[in-house]
């Protein structure tokens, strides 16, 4: 599997990094999801999503970003939370978000 | 604890700070997502959009990996999937069921059955293999007022912990919104769909409605060899006036049919009254003035779906002047559907051959129509008539009603177009209906 192959020599990882907007709800949400799925197409192995302005993140952003977490998982990438706020790490810690993904506190 | 002691934070013990804190979290952000899902129910958006939404809110409350809403169709007996997420590419789209499984849906109620529980129903026998390799641990019957209207398919929490007590109330609680706004939806689309069989029950109604009048319109017309299609005409001349007139769909349709039996009292009228080559004497006169009142008679029992049906039969030989009978009404006590028919029929007299003349020319017709105004014809009604005539002339109109029934010779008459002109010019300001409004 070339996805594999990619992960498990990570030379050069092609990593992409989303910028989330202030409020992760659904309509953020699902432009966050898409450009992640394209950046997944084009064979991106580390996907860093730049939480840092965004302040809440509400059952609708979980889901959407557990379905990147999916999408990824099944193209074999990573997916790095990055600048995440205290709240946020919480929410992450207790529904079990921070166990398929690194999180990464501001 | 004595009463008089001051309470200080060291007298209480908190076992364990950071796991109240977290229960807190917990219910805030799960308590969010329910309140959030009530509104989205509530909310008039798209039932797709509504649907996935909920999906979103569901596996978000509680972190869960994967899931799906599935909407029951109780005709084709199939639960099929209105929003999934992570469910795969091999999951499939429709689901379908027998009777044992609603059984044990209904008896379950709206409860969430754990996988592992649910290898006794019979479509999970079937699908077995995919909810095995979707990782399905939850399923929730979404049983509304007895009855199934969907369900939810819900795969791993990301904790990886099995599912809670609490977890299953949350999940029940937002399957109770996601349930009411499927069968919301179900009551809406029966409502939509019976509304459509009536409209086309209504629809076949008027149909029959307008072949009757029709054949009641022949019948008439039967009676007389020298006026057939007489009735037809006058219902067409009638229709058009009233579109002239501004009239809704309805009332067109109402002087249509008004013009198609103004005549039904001459069924009772000898035929060699009707059919007389001569000009009938006063006894063949009287006989044959009672038809509209006869025709009332035969109208008034019947429910049209359109008002004065049967008055404009009684008094369609009724003039503005009070010279017309049965009654010899004046202006505004002869209802409006009777002038309407009055100038549509006294049109088709003098446009068509009679035993004992031959029809008058067209220009001739129209003058006498114009010179009648204010006198036998509503003045507004013979300028709508004018105007419909003209617009056919003008070729404003696609179709050729006044062609079809009084000859292309007839409607090509020299100058008609512009007589008729000249007559809307000089009849509708000084027409006594429109002295009367202005005082």
């Amino acid at each position: 599997m070339e996805a594999e192959a990619v992960r498990v020599s990570p030379v050069e990882p092609k990593t992409a990094v989303v910028v989330a907007d202030d409020y992760l709800n659904k309509l953020t949400g699902e432009k966050i999801e898409r450009e992640c799925k394209r950046r997944l197409d084009e064979g991106c192995t580390e996907l860093v999503v730049d939480l840092s302005q965004t302040e809440i993140v509400n059952s609708i952003g979980v889901s959407i970003l557990l379905g990147v977490i999916d999408s990824a998982t099944n193209a074999g990438a990573k997916v790095v939370f990055s600048e995440v706020n205290e709240n946020t790490v919480e929410l992450f810690d207790m529904l079990g978000v921070s166990k398929h993904a690194t999180v990464v506190a501001v | 604890m004595p009463h008089d002691k001051h309470l200080n934070i060291e007298d209480f013990h908190f076992p364990n700070l950071k796991g109240i804190a977290e229960k807190r979290n917990k219910l805030v952000h799960t308590f969010g997502a329910l309140a959030e899902l009530g509104h989205e129910v509530a909310s008039r958006s798209n039932f797709q959009e509504t649907i996935r939404t909920s999906l979103h809110l569901v596996l978000g409350s509680l972190g869960i990996m994967r899931g799906g809403v599935a909407r029951y169709s109780r005709f084709e007996h199939e639960l099929n999937m209105l929003a999934v997420r992570g469910l795969g590419d091999f999951f499939p789209l429709s689901l379908e069921l027998c009777h044992e499984d609603e059984r044990q849906f209904l008896t379950n109620g709206l409860a969430p059955i754990e996988v592992s529980q649910a290898a006794v129903l019979p479509f999970f026998q079937i699908y077995n293999r995919t909810f095995e390799s979707t990782r399905l641990e939850l399923f929730l019957p979404l049983v509304i007022r007895d009855e199934t209207v969907g369900a939810i398919f819900l795969g791993e929490k990301a904790t990886g912990e099995p599912y809670t007590s609490y977890d299953k109330e949350i999940v029940c609680a937002m399957g109770r919104h996601i349930g009411s706004a499927i069968a919301q939806r179900n009551m809406l689309t029966e409502i939509e769909r019976r509304s459509d069989e009536n409209r086309k029950l209504y629809d076949d109604l008027r149909m029959t409605y307008a072949d009757t009048v029709k054949a009641f319109a022949t019948a008439i017309d039967c009676k007389d060899k020298y006026t057939e299609g007489h009735s037809v005409r006058v219902g067409k001349y009638s229709e058009i006036i009233g579109q002239e007139l501004g009239w809704g769909a309805d009332e067109v349709e109402g002087a249509a049919v008004a013009g198609y039996l103004h005549d039904v009292g001459k069924l009772t009228v000898e035929r060699k009254i009707i059919n007389a080559p001569y000009r009938i004497n006063a006894k063949e006169s009287a006989e044959l003035n009672k038809h509209p009142a006869v025709g009332f008679e035969i109208l008034s029992p019947i429910h049209h779906p359109y008002t004065d049906v049967p008055l404009a039969a009684k008094y369609h030989h009724e003039r503005l002047d009070g010279h017309g009978y049965p009654d010899g009404l004046y202006d505004r006590q002869i209802p409006y559907i009777a002038k309407v028919v009055n100038l549509a029929d006294s049109f088709d007299a003098m446009t068509t051959d009679r035993p004992y003349r031959r029809r008058r020319p067209a220009n001739d017709v129209f003058e006498d129509l114009q010179r009648n105004a204010g006198k036998q014809f509503a003045p507004e009604i013979v300028s709508a008539f004018f105007r419909g005539i003209l617009k056919e002339l003008n070729g404003e109109v696609k179709e050729k009603s006044f062609r079809k029934m009084l000859g292309r010779e007839y409607m090509e008459t020299e100058g008609l177009a512009i007589s008729l002109r000249t007559a809307l010019n000089g009849m509708t300001p000084t027409s006594p209906l429109t002295r009367i409004s202005a005082e």
